[in-house]
């Protein structure tokens, strides 16, 4: 490259290339006399920065000396469980993470998959359960914020926000500002970003109450030819930082993230970032424009660990060192040292290596958005990470074994012990079905989420074909006829009974969601939220959900291309249940033939596809009804999940069924419900033969989905040659849910109940 | 039709209205950057689209309404020239002063994204001739500061003059409270100026306009629109 190419900068003969200052020795870094005097390394440094002993002890092997405090910070922002991985990674390593179709599998951005037509689709789903909790709008916010700027950085427009909520128990004094708080921050950071939020999940257990879940999943569309990555190539590059300027805000925020709260959680607030969807919209906007300029070689955004991770896994993952010249980041405040710098998490920010030639053409998109830019270093031969700021050296570090080759755990677990199956006649029901319908309908497990969904836009950009309230979201690709279905799942309550099944069933519902819309599933991101790892249950849970995601995944050819693993989700010792929530992305060659869930007319058959075998163990009946958690979770066959779901996708694309419904929390008969009310027709239906009435209505065997026929016996006759179970339950029509030889519920009373509860929880005090 | 529609940093309904412009009238409007101090020639219907101009920091608005292309707008509606503000579009209509009157908070203090019944007021504006008076249509909402305030005098006079377009109703056309989602006074929806050239509304019309997707009801306003300028032409 030319000299000339390079204004302001320093051109590389071969050999390390260093800003003409004085060479400093080591010995002397950070001991500039231009520089304020740095806090003394002490153990009670150490061990506030989150660094174990045997942490630092390498640290020093590794770099041979005592580390300045900005080095410190450094590599507690890296090594820390948020950024690192460490007690996750050799289990995340056995999960199925390619296909044909499969782009980029995890350690970018995000996931990309192939959806023909030269389109791909980008997409992830990532936490943010410690900021919301201490501070839910703008940790809720920024959390969303964070997931788009990934799918963006890849070169994606995003079409589509989902999010899983996992809440304390309703009666928690905390749980209802967090419900209001996480709620407005999702909504305000994604509607005026300008992506409809068109699905998700939230539900409520005392074992969130001193942790919420906040976990976000965006979705973008890119051309497969024009998708952007983070490695940097090429030495002398250019390091260019675009976006809003760094403030003090969110400095620790992914070492806050990566330990339990005690009694001091509030005053980690400090620690959390502030969302400015407007700078992200116009970041967006920018981005994508300089991309199709051509100007980009590399790019990273500064999500967790800000200006530290960027630039060390944009070095880390090209094989190269990076230099940077902190005198040159636009800042917020004035006097900010190096360590705040590093550490900061302000939002809306991204790195990028920019072809030295095109340089001024991206500078000038950027200054027409308003948003700062400023080339803050360049890339070296070295594979050191150096950080010059006000005239010294203020880290010098093998940016390998800070990024991709930072410590690696095989910390011990303890499997779950496995809980005995229920047998369904041993449980007594204490309600009559009506009685129960009605209550659990009305329950805070099951009941309508519309106060959530209501307050995010789910219908900007003109592509939503099925808005939130169905199996699976649908969202059109540009003007069709392609669509995807987009979906969010878990069963904490499963997990916690046995991780491996729950891991499975997790897939699974997600799968089974994708397919009831008529989509084929192409691939997941799982976002995996557990306690303390250093907890030999804990980390039993983790290596037991993980095992059960790979192998669903496997059996059902439903890849894993990324995700996010956040721990320490615990308090004063008392871990969150396990939850490992699973995105999930399929595709509808034609979105106008996509199904729904409600009843269409009257007169149909209503058919069961699978078995009901009346599996009581961690339902919901048996907790919300019966008043016992209880029980081994029920058992997943992969091998009947494929065929079921295959089976009902043909059945959608060759135009057999006018219905279709997964049967997942609350059984058969809330299912029923659930297509029932939003046609305000009711079903008429037959008592079942064999086993006890609540157990076949409220079980929660898997596998199974609820469809309508006008022609039932064609179905019957394809189901026979497919060798999938189908039974005929009844009949759409009249007013009212009616077994036959129990009290008829009127489906308007129970959609009145389903309506109720969250709208009348939310106006309750506080 | 030659349709502009203005592009204000924040803005993000304007992909959305730009697509029913241009399914509708058969033309892609001009997108016009709110740092242009001239509308395209010959534009005969301007748009400002929905969105969060400038984040909706300070007023919902109120900073856009003094960008430099507001000027021209200004000017073009001064000349009779249609403008068709949605959403935030009407928002910034009423702080450029094109419009009266304010729009606050829901009266739930929550954003609202639903669909929502609206009583067609008058079809005998060129906003409305593709619909007959007393029609009710079904179009989403997606605001958090929809709540139409005005003073009694201001109320009065729109309400005298039927400057009133459209009004949140219930599906069979009746003005009820609890169809009114976000607590405007008189279920104003929406209205026009006095020389009737200008129209703010809070729903969002240009998203219920393809049959594929479900509903059409918002198809009639630009239908009408161009039905207008071809009868004027």
């Amino acid at each position: 490259m030319a000299a000339a190419c390079l204004p302001g900068w320093w051109i590389i003969s071969g050999g390390r290339r260093d800003l003409p200052l004085p060479k400093v020795e080591s010995d002397k870094i950070g001991r500039s006399p231009l520089i304020r005097n740095e806090p003394a390394i002490t153990p009670e440094l150490i061990a506030q920065h989150g660094l174990k002993p045997d942490e630092y002890a390498r640290i020093i092997k590794l770099i041979g000396r005592t580390p300045t405090f900005t080095e410190l910070g450094i590599f507690s922002a890296m090594w820390n469980e948020h950024c690192s991985y460490k007690s996750s990674k050799i289990h995340l390593r056995t999960l199925p993470t390619t296909a044909p179709w499969v782009i980029q599998g995890p350690g970018e951005n995000a996931g990309v998959i192939d959806i023909g037509d030269g389109l791909a689709v980008v997409f992830k789903m990532e936490s943010h359960n410690h900021p919301s909790y201490i501070e839910p709008y703008q940790g809720a916010a920024t959390g969303v914020g964070g997931i788009l700027r990934d799918v963006f950085t890849m070169g994606a427009r995003p079409i589509a926000c989902l999010n899983a909520l996992s809440f304390g128990d309703p009666s928690h004094p905390k749980t209802r500002s967090l419900v209001a708080g996480v709620v407005a921050g999702v909504g305000g950071y994604g509607n005026s970003f300008g992506v409809p939020t068109v699905g998700g999940e939230v539900r409520f257990h005392r074992r969130y109450d001193g942790n919420c879940l906040v976990n976000a999943m965006a979705v973008g569309i890119a051309e497969t030819d024009k998708i952007f990555y983070s490695a940097a190539s090429g030495v002398g590059m250019p390091i260019v930082y675009l976006g809003s300027k760094t403030g003090r805000d969110g400095i620790h925020g992914a070492s806050m993230a990566s330990a339990e709260f005690g009694a001091d959680a509030e005053e980690k607030r400090p620690t959390v970032q502030v969302g400015d969807p407007f700078s992200e919209k116009l970041l967006l906007e920018a981005c994508l424009e300089i991309m199709a300029a051509d100007c980009v070689i590399a790019i990273q955004d500064m999500g967790a660990a800000g200006l530290t991770c960027s630039a060390v896994e944009m070095g880390a993952k090209g094989d190269l060192g990076v230099t940077l010249d902190l005198d040159q980041v636009p800042c917020r405040e004035t006097g900010m040292s190096a360590y705040e710098m590093m550490l900061s998490e302000s939002q809306e920010r991204m790195l990028m290596v920019l072809k030295p030639d095109k340089e001024k053409q991206a500078e000038a998109i950027f200054r027409k958005w308003g948003l700062d830019f400023a080339v803050v270093g360049h890339t070296t031969p070295t594979k050191r990470f150096l950080v010059r700021h006000g005239g010294a050296v203020m880290a010098d570090l093998p940016i390998k074994e800070l990024g991709d080759e930072a410590p690696v755990y095989d910390r011990p677990f303890r499997d779950t012990a496995a809980k005995a199956a229920i047998d369904p006649a041993s449980v007594k029901p204490p309600l009559t079905l009506a009685d129960a319908l009605e209550k659990l309908i009305a329950s805070s497990e099951l009941c309508s989420r519309r106060w959530v969904f209501e307050q995010y836009d789910h219908v900007i950009l003109g592509n939503t074909v099925q808005r939130p309230g169905g199996d699976a979201a649908v969202v059109r690709i540009n003007e069709g006829p392609k669509a995807l279905a987009l979906t969010a799942d878990v069963t904490p309550r499963y997990c916690e009974a046995d991780p491996f099944e729950g891991g499975k069933q997790a897939v699974a519902e997600a799968w089974r969601n994708l397919n009831a819309v008529g989509a084929k599933p192409l691939a997941l991101t799982d976002n995996l939220n557990f306690g303390n790892p250093e907890r030999p249950e804990i980390m039993g849970q983790l290596v037991g959900a993980i095992r059960g995601i790979g192998e669903a995944a496997r059996v059902l050819d439903f890849p894993i291309v990324s995700g996010n693993v956040s721990l320490y989700n615990e308090t004063n010792g008392s871990a969150i249940l396990p939850t490992p929530t699973i995105g999930g992305v399929g595709l509808l060659d034609d979105f106008t033939k996509s199904m729904t869930l409600a009843f269409k007319a009257a007169g149909q058959a209503i058919l069961l596809v699978g078995e009901a075998n009346g599996w009581l163990g961690q339902s919901v009946y048996l907790r919300d009804v019966c008043g016992r958690e209880e029980g081994a979770p029920p058992p997943v066959d992969l091998a009947a999940e494929r065929r079921h779901g295959e089976f009902v996708r043909v059945l959608i694309r060759d135009g057999l069924i006018t219905a279709a419904h997964d049967v997942s929390d609350g059984g058969i008969l809330v299912a029923l419900a659930e297509m029932a009310m939003p046609a305000k027709i009711g079903a008429v239906l037959a008592a079942p033969p064999g086993i006890p009435a609540h157990a076949f209505w409220f079980g929660e065997d898997q596998a199974r989905y609820l469809v309508t026929a006008p022609d039932p016996d064609a179905i019957a006759r394809l189901a026979k040659a497919a060798t999938v179970p189908l039974a005929r339950l009844g009949v759409t029509g009249g007013r009212a849910i009616a077994i036959d030889g129990e009290r008829p519920v009127p489906v308007d009373e129970l959609r009145t109940r389903f309506e109720h509860w969250l709208p009348a929880y939310m106006a309750g005090p506080g | 039709m030659k349709s502009a529609v203005l592009v204000f940093p924040g803005i993000n309904r304007e992909r959305d209205m730009a697509r029913a412009l241009r399914l509708i009238s058969g033309r892609a409007p001009a997108m016009v950057w709110h740092a242009d101090a001239e509308l395209p020639s010959g534009t005969e219907l301007v748009v400002i689209p929905g969105g969060f101009s400038y984040g909706d920091y300070l007023r919902c608005g109120a900073i856009a309404a003094r960008a430099p292309i507001m000027d021209a707008v200004r000017g073009f509606a001064a000349k009779g020239g249609l403008v068709l503000a949605i959403c935030n579009g009407f928002q910034i209509a009423c702080e450029a002063g094109l419009l009266p009157g304010v729009l606050m908070r829901n009266a739930q203090l929550r954003f609202i994204c639903r669909d929502v019944y609206l009583r067609v007021e008058r079809s005998d504006t060129p906003f409305t001739r593709g619909y007959n008076a007393g029609q009710v249509i079904r179009v989403p909402v997606a605001h958090g500061e929809g709540n139409y305030i005005a003073d009694g005098e201001t109320i009065a006079r729109l309400e005298g003059e039927g400057r009133v377009l459209f009004r949140y109703a219930s599906p069979d056309g009746m003005v009820d409270p609890n169809w009114n989602h976000n607590g405007a006074m008189n279920a104003i929806a929406g209205i026009i100026n006095e020389r009737g050239n200008v129209l703010g509304m809070m729903p969002h019309p240009e998203n219920h306009v393809e049959a594929s997707m479900g509903r059409t009801d918002g198809r009639g306003l630009f239908a009408g629109l161009v039905d207008h300028f071809r009868r004027a032409a």
